[in-house]
């Protein structure tokens, strides 16, 4: 823990400290980001100092980070006190803030955004780290997503040799980074995304799939059998020797079985027994005001977040059958200026329902959902869509701007 | 209109699929469809023989790793070739653009592209990424042209083709001009889903498959395309 910092590293932290409050105070958010900047530039090593002696989890990957690193930390605390990044600063700056805020917690759960996961194995020395999945998302800025998993690997071969990686085996991009890996435990989490993955990472063959099993037949790069899965019947993540764990989650889809799955096996890796664990992922009932369920005119909102094409075809996989949907689109810089890929999404599972269309770039949508032969209302806020679906429950869909300007007009709703 | 079936091969999505490109399929499929035109939509993989009996050919974007091998299978296959001499439309996206010309870098070297369009491409300076916007050469009637593009190659214009358009924003081919067009082959930076910013070039192309002047082809209601295009123009000013 951090009780041997020096007297430097605590000057930062203190600074770190005022710094965030001052920026809540003054209303331009959670203070994280520019909390850590600050103790950053008084300490560059700040991060390292701070991790030392606790054990830290990073988790990565494209879509399901924020989530599994909360059913992560509901995991731990069963046995200790935890630091966390809940609010979603997902780089070094935020890392540093988490665990400056929580200096007396054992553990640490961080969320790493995946372009910072190199700095991070470096800098906080992880016991354990979770690779979810990978697939395209905010090409316009980011690497391209074979690119990405190639640093990966490269930097796991590098620095991961004491840590124990917890992996999808059922992405291949994920489980070709991680196999560099000594200790690794495997998870079926699933994959909802596959057109990134159809060739071999590794050497550029087709990739043949059988139901869930896949092979490179060139290769041999295959899917590893995995030691955690979701149930197929049921609510219940299985482990390693069979033993069925029954989820009660407040959080909809398989996909959050499957990141429940994760945390458990994240959380076993210390102790944890998953019995005693996993009544606590059920007691998550939002994260980050996703999955969130507001009330407004009579009208029941839930609030899905979805920033890529995985996230929206996960979020459609959750919304019920029947009620209206609300999608909306912004294409600021955290979202990427490019909306190509909404046609990578395909909307005709929407066929039939009412559906409304908002955001900054509603009539992108409105000439999506026209192709996919959808029928749509445009309408200019959230407000207006409240008003244009009759009381009930209301499904919301939004990518990342989109779904803040959406919390914001619900109080900023966690 | 005598085509019963109008047969649109996308070509190997498993390699260039990078952004939305299965849009362009989507937008031409749903065109035809309002029309009374049958649409059989065709993924060839890259492992698969390109079909020499289709109306129209679409091929994507990608990373250069799977643009080289593409290039590769393309050339061994021969198939491509021959749709274009026969006056099949294609239509080229990005890095499948690139390698319908005579050579393209990827992987830090050149490759041998298929010789369809009369035009090389090299590295740029510097990576294009952003919207893109000009005006497309007359003889096409298909208005302005709006897009996004993002790519690190700049393409240089032999004699045989002519630009696609003339920017007005963004960079294309080097700055000046956009894409490329020769017979009934088209190359354009503009990715991913260029024919729904585009539909009157999405219509070009079915009216060349099918064999009719674009004004022959029943109107369609295009509200939502032009409030579209009305955006991204509009935006474009604003910015500039």
């Amino acid at each position: 823990m951090s009780a041997n910092l020096t007297p430097r590293a605590k000057f930062a932290t203190t600074l770190l400290r005022t710094a965030a409050a001052l920026s809540r105070a003054t209303g331009r958010g959670d203070g994280s980001v520019i909390g850590g900047r600050v103790g950053l530039i008084v300490e560059p090593r700040l991060l390292e100092l701070l991790a030392e002696g606790r054990h830290v989890v990073l988790v990565s990957g494209t879509n399901g980070k924020t989530t599994t690193t909360r059913f992560a930390t509901a995991a731990l605390e069963a046995i200790g006190k935890v630091a966390t990044n809940s609010f979603g600063a997902n780089m070094p700056t935020g890392h540093t803030t988490a665990l400056a805020k929580a200096p007396k917690a054992e553990y640490a759960t961080l969320e790493c955004d995946e372009h910072y996961l190199g700095q991070l194995l470096d800098a906080a020395s992880p016991k354990v780290v979770a690779l979810l999945n990978l697939s395209r998302d905010q090409l316009d800025r980011a690497m391209e997503v074979t690119a990405l998993a190639a640093k990966w690997r490269q930097t796991l071969q590098a620095s991961a040799g004491q840590t124990t990686i917890v992996a999808n085996a059922d992405d291949p991009l994920i489980v070709w980074a991680a196999s560099v890996c000594q200790r690794v435990v495997w998870v079926a989490a699933g994959q909802s995304w596959t057109a990134d993955s159809a060739i071999c990472p590794n050497c550029g063959a087709h990739l043949d799939r059988f139901g869930e099993f896949w092979r490179c037949t060139n290769c041999g790069l295959n899917r590893p059998s995995p030691q955690w899965s979701v149930a197929q019947q049921g609510e219940a993540v299985v482990g390693p020797d069979g033993r069925r764990y029954e989820l009660n989650l407040q959080l909809p889809g398989r996909v959050n079985r499957a990141n429940a799955a994760t945390a458990l096996a994240v959380a076993s890796l210390f102790g944890v027994d998953p019995a005693q664990a996993a009544p606590r992922l059920s007691e998550v009932a939002s994260v980050a005001g996703r999955y969130a369920k507001v009330e407004r005119e009579g009208r029941q909102l839930r609030l899905l977040l979805a920033k890529n094409p995985a996230g929206w075809l996960e979020s459609f996989d959750m919304i019920e059958q029947g009620p209206p949907v609300v999608l909306s689109l912004n294409a600021r810089e955290v979202d990427g200026f490019d909306t190509s890929w909404i046609y990578d999404v395909d909307f005709t599972s929407l066929a039939g329902r009412k559906v409304v269309v908002t955001g900054d770039r509603r009539t992108d949508l409105a000439v999506r959902l026209e192709v996919d032969g959808v029928d749509f209302l445009v309408v200019d806020d959230v407000r207006a869509a409240i008003a244009a679906v009759p009381p009930g429950p209301v499904e919301v869909v939004a990518n990342y701007t989109a779904f803040q300007d959406i919390r914001a007009e619900f109080n900023r709703v966690n | 209109m005598a085509l019963s079936t109008l047969r649109i091969v996308w070509l190997y999505p498993d390699l260039l699929s990078t952004y939305g490109d299965r849009g362009n399929l989507l937008v031409l499929a749903h065109r035809a469809r309002i029309r009374g035109i049958d649409v059989e939509p065709m993924q060839v993989r890259s492992d698969q023989h390109v079909p020499h009996t289709a109306d129209m050919y679409l091929i994507g974007g990608g990373e250069d790793g799977p643009q080289a091998v593409a290039a590769e299978r393309l050339l061994q296959d021969g198939a491509l070739g021959r749709a274009a001499e026969a006056g099949k439309p294609i239509l080229a996206i990005c890095a499948g653009y690139q390698l319908l010309g005579s050579s393209f870098y990827a992987n830090g070297r050149a490759y041998e592209g298929l010789n369809i369009l009369d035009l090389r491409s090299d590295r740029g300076p510097s990576r294009a990424v952003g919207e893109i916007a000009g005006e497309s050469a007359p003889q096409l009637g298909i208005g302005p042209i709006t897009g996004f593009e993002n790519h690190g190659g700049r393409t240089h214009l032999g004699e045989a083709v002519q630009p696609l358009a003339r920017v007005s924003s963004g960079v294309g081919n080097d700055g000046a001009t956009e894409g490329a067009w020769a017979g009934h082959v088209i190359g354009t930076y503009m990715h991913g889903p260029a024919l729904a910013r585009n539909p009157k070039l999405a219509d070009l192309l079915l009216a060349w498959a099918v064999g009719v002047h674009p004004a022959q082809l029943p109107p369609v209601d295009d509200t939502w395309p032009e409030r579209l295009r009305h955006e991204r123009f509009t935006a474009l000013s604003a910015a500039q």
